[in-house]
């Protein structure tokens, strides 16, 4: 299976359970748990591959323009991280199926759970790092999505927030690094990156580079000071806990980091930072972890020491290093996945997660006691488990580092750390379990079934198993792992007795003194309340409020609610920014020629001009100032028509047609006058603003005009080709539906979207308070005396056929002359109106009953439909072809595919315009006005 | 003759905004017709004017127009009829759930720097 089909499967399964939800919680699991299982079965084919070596890569151009391709590529390092994503997430899924109850929404939670398994496979199999960032940000949203699952509690909806906005801040300055880092490497593939160590070490931007990257990963890893977001985000479900915050999520950072540890490392500045943000986080968190009194908050703030430890590890620079880090992945993944399943299996059994609550478990729960005490003592780096050895390595290294001259205080503070961490993994068994058993468990404890135990029973076994067996059970995929990260060949060996070492000193010192530290907690305890505690979450939330107090200080200084206000500031500064362009700038001479002024063109001037300035005065008398825009209307069409543009004035004139009845139709329940109710100082301030906008609008297009192109325009090769390429003479219709056609799909498609917006408001707005309004609506117009005039009606029945025709033949030769679906549309539309106008909504309704928003569909699907087409044919999208089609006794005649095209612009334009007109009629129908056939009056008055 | 098209713009553009910064809805519609028959306009110019030559390919012909800025204001005249369409049915709707056709937040929403 390619690698790129394992990226992909995980988001195909978030499909399935939106599609099983109503069968079930129990379908909907099976389903994301097949896919998954997929996903692990094709990655684990691909084990002997990687082991010999190689890399398993799938490429896709995707845009390769700017260098984001889908790329994949399957490594050690991919797959030590595949089999840890998708192993876990095959027991999490089984897991959270039976933790989650049956009020809780399944469907939803496997579905953002399987697009966060998505975005993480995607993310440690992504060969490009563009596309990586793009599976980064989606880790983040859908961890939001998933911590903030429980709706319900505000602690689930701040963590989510908290989590989002940390590390989507983290995200972004990453993605700004990983730009520079591409800019550096020459390009944007991570193995190419990789491989150029010194080209980027040597760069200037490495430095800025490096910081912004790290700042992604700290965030995402939860490293100091980041790390405040992780507690907080245990308000999640606890499968989601396990899931993102012990084996996944958290380790994308990590990830990260060991990716680009060849390109990156061995800095004194990545060991500086990297390092030293390792150990200041591994102890920090081992210290608060000990005093946290919730369950999943201590597993948390462990959480976040032990990824401190990795990032330490990997801060060092050294390839025993590296690979001890590796080591470290899995066995944490392993320990804290079951702990937090554990801790899951508590609450789910008393009802509490509060440590002070609890205690004496042991008796009481024995099955759960055994799994965490193994797992605990993982942690806490006894042996013979699987965190010893990792710690063990881990206190090696830090004394290596001691030994090279480097600081002593990495190997004492590395100690500290571990002890600390001692400390708090025997308190999670001892306060839990240990001890009399108590009276006042909110919920009588019991072990739970094998749902919630077998999957933290299997990572348990893990845990023994690879603690006992280290070489034969993982040594393979932590030496693939390690090679994969510093690009050289890694045969580590693990044994769980090294001889007397530093290392096995400084471990005894840590247990030792863990267990000493644990006799005297209460002590420390109070010790601790007598300190003073930062508490990180005030600090956020004064930042966030800071922050959202500038801005919308910053945003009420310019819209305050009122509209005129806001759009006059804009003009204003568009004014302003246009002049200082016009003055900064430089404008070729105006040489070009002026056409000579004819009269006819005066006359039009003069008439525009009369007409606008008349509106303006008038504009408060509704409906002439309707008549006098119809006026402009006419004249702007003429102008079109003047200036060698017979599309432009035929749409224009119809557009003209369709707008006022809107106008007129919306004005029947609007009043017929507007109030006066600005003062003089603000109308000559609007007049001044106004007049500073159509000065600087005037001046600009006559500066245009008077100037030839500055660049050769790109007209002439479409005026050459459009017979050529197109297959038509008409070279606006052929750009419209051919050269651009792409463009135009997407026009017909917001022309279709205005239209349903329209209708769902009308829907809104006949469902609502309104629509009681509307009911009683009484008009204050005057009616004339005959509603639907003889002559009128006659007229206009007669005229529908010849509209009609007139319609098919403007879009039959569109492709040659002037015409096509867009003006077709509109007269077609004109000629249904005109229906509606002069017989009335419901004579017309009962008689055209067409669907209009069905066209609209039809229209865009035909579009596109035509558009594919020339997919078949091997072509880019919208490739048109064309010929000549024989017919008997008629000339022959064009049949071009971007006819097709315009059928779908031409059903698309109807549905449109007859859709926002009919939504309208209905309003007319809803107010009461004429609900009967308009015949039924006069056989009353008869 | 240039020149009497780029005043008509001006004009145009000047009504335009003088419309849209009225305080009533069907003012502001009328305003937003205005401009963007200025826009239109103003766009079609760029491709400079040009009398009797439309871009319809015939042997006749002694050159063409520039075709490009009209099919480009050809879809742009269709979406501001979609957008006045738009915009029509809102001040509709707004004045028939809201009682007036003021465009303005009323008074007591306003969330201002002080308030």
């Amino acid at each position: 299976m390619s690698p790129a089909l394992i990226a992909v499967l995980p988001f195909l399964g978030a499909l399935l359970p939106g599609l099983m939800v109503r069968s079930g919680r129990s379908p909907a699991a099976i389903a994301c748990a097949a896919i998954t299982a997929v996903a692990l079965l094709g990655l684990l084919l691909h084990i002997p591959t990687v082991l010999a070596g190689e890399v398993v890569t799938t490429r896709l151009p995707w845009m390769p323009q700017i260098g984001l391709n889908a790329d994949f590529m399957l490594d050690g390092l991919g797959l030590l991280f595949g089999i840890l994503i998708l192993g876990i997430g095959l027991l999490i899924i089984l897991y959270a199926r039976f933790y989650l109850s049956e009020q809780d929404a399944a469907g939803p939670f496997f579905t953002y759970l399987m697009l966060f398994q998505g975005a993480m496979t995607g993310i440690v199999l992504s060969d490009n790092i563009l596309m990586m960032l793009v599976f980064w940000e989606l880790t983040s949203l859908s961890s939001f999505l998933l911590i903030g699952f429980w709706k319900h509690l505000p602690e689930g909806r701040q963590g989510a927030r908290m989590a989002l906005t940390v590390t989507a801040l983290g995200g972004l300055a990453m993605i700004a690094g990983c730009l520079m880092l591409g800019q550096v490497a020459g390009s944007y593939r991570l193995s190419e990156i990789i491989a150029q160590r010194e080209a980027i070490q040597g760069s200037d931007l490495y430095l800025p580079a490096l910081l912004l990257i790290l700042l992604g990963a700290f965030t995402k890893s939860a490293q100091f000071p980041f790390h405040f977001w992780l507690p907080r985000a245990m308000a999640a479900p606890t499968p989601v806990s396990a899931y993102l915050h012990s084996a996944t999520m958290v380790k994308a950072g990590i990830f990260l980091m060991a990716r680009l540890w060849p390109a990156l490392s061995g800095t004194p500045e990545w060991f500086g930072i990297v390092a030293t943000a390792g150990l200041v986080t591994m102890l920090v968190g081992a210290v608060i972890a000990l005093f946290q009194d919730d369950l999943k908050g201590l597993l948390a703030y462990s959480t976040v020491s032990h990824l401190g430890l990795i990032t330490m590890l990997l801060g060092f620079g050294t390839e025993a290093a590296a690979t001890a880090a590796m080591f470290h992945i899995t066995a944490h993944a392993s320990f804290k996945a079951a702990l937090f399943m554990g801790a899951g299996i508590i609450d789910h059994g008393t009802h509490t997660r509060s440590i002070r609550q609890l205690g004496g478990l042991r008796s009481l729960m024995p099955l759960t006691f055994s799994l965490i005490l193994v797992a605990s003592l993982s942690m806490a780096g006894i042996p013979p488990f699987n965190g010893f050895l990792s710690k063990e390595m881990m206190l090696e290294q830090a004394a290596a580092q001691a030994g090279q001259g480097m600081s002593w205080a990495i190997g004492a503070l590395a100690t500290l750390a571990a002890l600390a961490s001692v400390a708090y993994s025997l308190r999670l068994v001892a306060h839990v379990f240990l001890g009399p058993a108590r009276d006042d468990y909110p919920h009588a404890p019991h072990d739970p079934g094998p749902g919630l135990w077998a999957g933290p029973a299997l990572l348990v076994g893990l845990v023994v198993v690879t603690g006992l067996f280290p070489n034969a059970t993982l040594g393979w995929l932590v030496a693939a792992a390690g090679s994969a990260v510093t690009q050289t060949p890694q045969h580590p060996h693990f044994t769980l007795w090294h001889g007397i070492t530093p290392a096995l000193a400084m471990s005894a010192l840590a247990i030792g003194g863990g267990v000493l530290l644990l006799r005297r907690w209460h002590r420390a305890d109070r010790l601790r309340h007598r300190l003073p505690r930062p508490d990180a979450k005030r600090v956020f939330d004064a930042v966030e409020r800071a922050v959202a107090r500038i801005s919308r200080g910053f945003t009420d200084s310019f819209t305050n609610g009122s509209m005129s206000r806001a759009l006059a500031l804009l003009m204003l500064s568009c004014v302003i920014c246009g002049f200082a362009a016009w003055h900064t700038g430089l404008a070729r001479p105006d040489l070009r020629p002026m056409l000579p002024v004819t009269p006819v063109a005066l006359m039009g001037w003069v008439l525009m001009l009369v007409a606008t300035g008349t509106m303006v005065a008038l504009h408060r008398r509704r409906i002439l100032a309707l008549v006098l825009v119809g006026i402009v209307g006419l004249i702007v069409s003429c102008t079109f028509v003047y200036f060698s543009a017979p599309d432009l004035a035929l749409t224009q004139i119809t557009v003209e047609v369709v707008t006022v009845i809107l106008m007129l139709l919306a004005l029947n329940f609007l009043p017929k006058r507007t109030v006066l109710d600005t003062s003089n100082v603000k109308r000559g301030a609007d007049a001044f603003v106004a007049a500073l906008a159509g000065l600087g609008v005037g001046i600009l297009a006559y500066a245009i005009l008077r100037r030839d192109f500055a660049f050769p325009s790109i007209s002439g090769y479409m005026v050459e080709n459009s017979y050529k390429l197109g297959g038509g003479d008409n070279v606006v219709n052929v750009i419209l539906v051919d050269f651009r056609g792409f463009d135009t799909y997407g026009e017909i498609t917001v022309l279709g979207i205005a239209g349903l917006a329209i209708f769902a408001m009308t829907q809104a707005l006949l469902g609502g308070r309104a629509s009681a309004r509307l009911r009683g609506w009484i008009s204050e117009m005057r009616r004339a005396g005959d509603r639907h005039p003889l002559m009128l009606v006659v007229a206009t029945r007669v005229l529908m056929p010849l509209s009609l025709v007139v319609g098919l033949y403007i879009f039959l030769r569109g492709h040659n002359a002037p015409g096509g679906g867009f003006i077709a549309g509109l007269v077609v539309s004109v000629a249904l109106v005109m229906q509606y106008m002069a017989s009335g909504y419901a004579w017309a309704m009962a008689r055209q009953n067409i669907p209009y928003h069905a066209l609209i569909g039809l229209g865009v699907l035909a579009a596109g439909i035509t558009g594919a087409g020339a997919w078949f044919a091997g072509m880019p999208f919208l490739t048109s072809a064309y010929g000549y089609v024989h017919l008997w006794g008629v000339d022959p005649v064009e049949w071009a595919t971007a006819m097709g095209f315009d059928t779908g612009v031409f059903l698309a334009v109807v549905g449109a315009v007859m859709l926002a007109l009919n939504s309208l009629s209905r309003i007319a129908r809803a107010a009461g006005q004429e609900t009967a056939p308009s015949d039924t009056p006069q056989k009353g008055r008869r | 003759m240039e020149f009497l098209l780029a005043s008509a713009i001006g004009c145009l553009t000047a009504a335009g905004v003088y419309l849209t910064l009225r305080k009533r809805s069907f003012a502001v519609v009328l305003g937003m017709t205005m401009l963007s028959y200025a826009t239109n306009l103003f766009l079609f110019a760029t491709g400079r004017l040009v009398i009797d030559r439309p871009p319809i390919l015939s042997e006749a012909a002694q050159g063409y127009t520039d075709p490009l800025p009209q099919a480009l204001v050809l879809t742009a005249i269709v979406i501001s009829f979609g957008m006045t369409a738009l915009v029509v049915m809102m001040a509709l709707g707004a004045f028939v759930e809201g009682g007036d056709d003021r465009i303005d937040l009323p008074r007591r929403d306003r969330r201002g720097p002080r308030a």
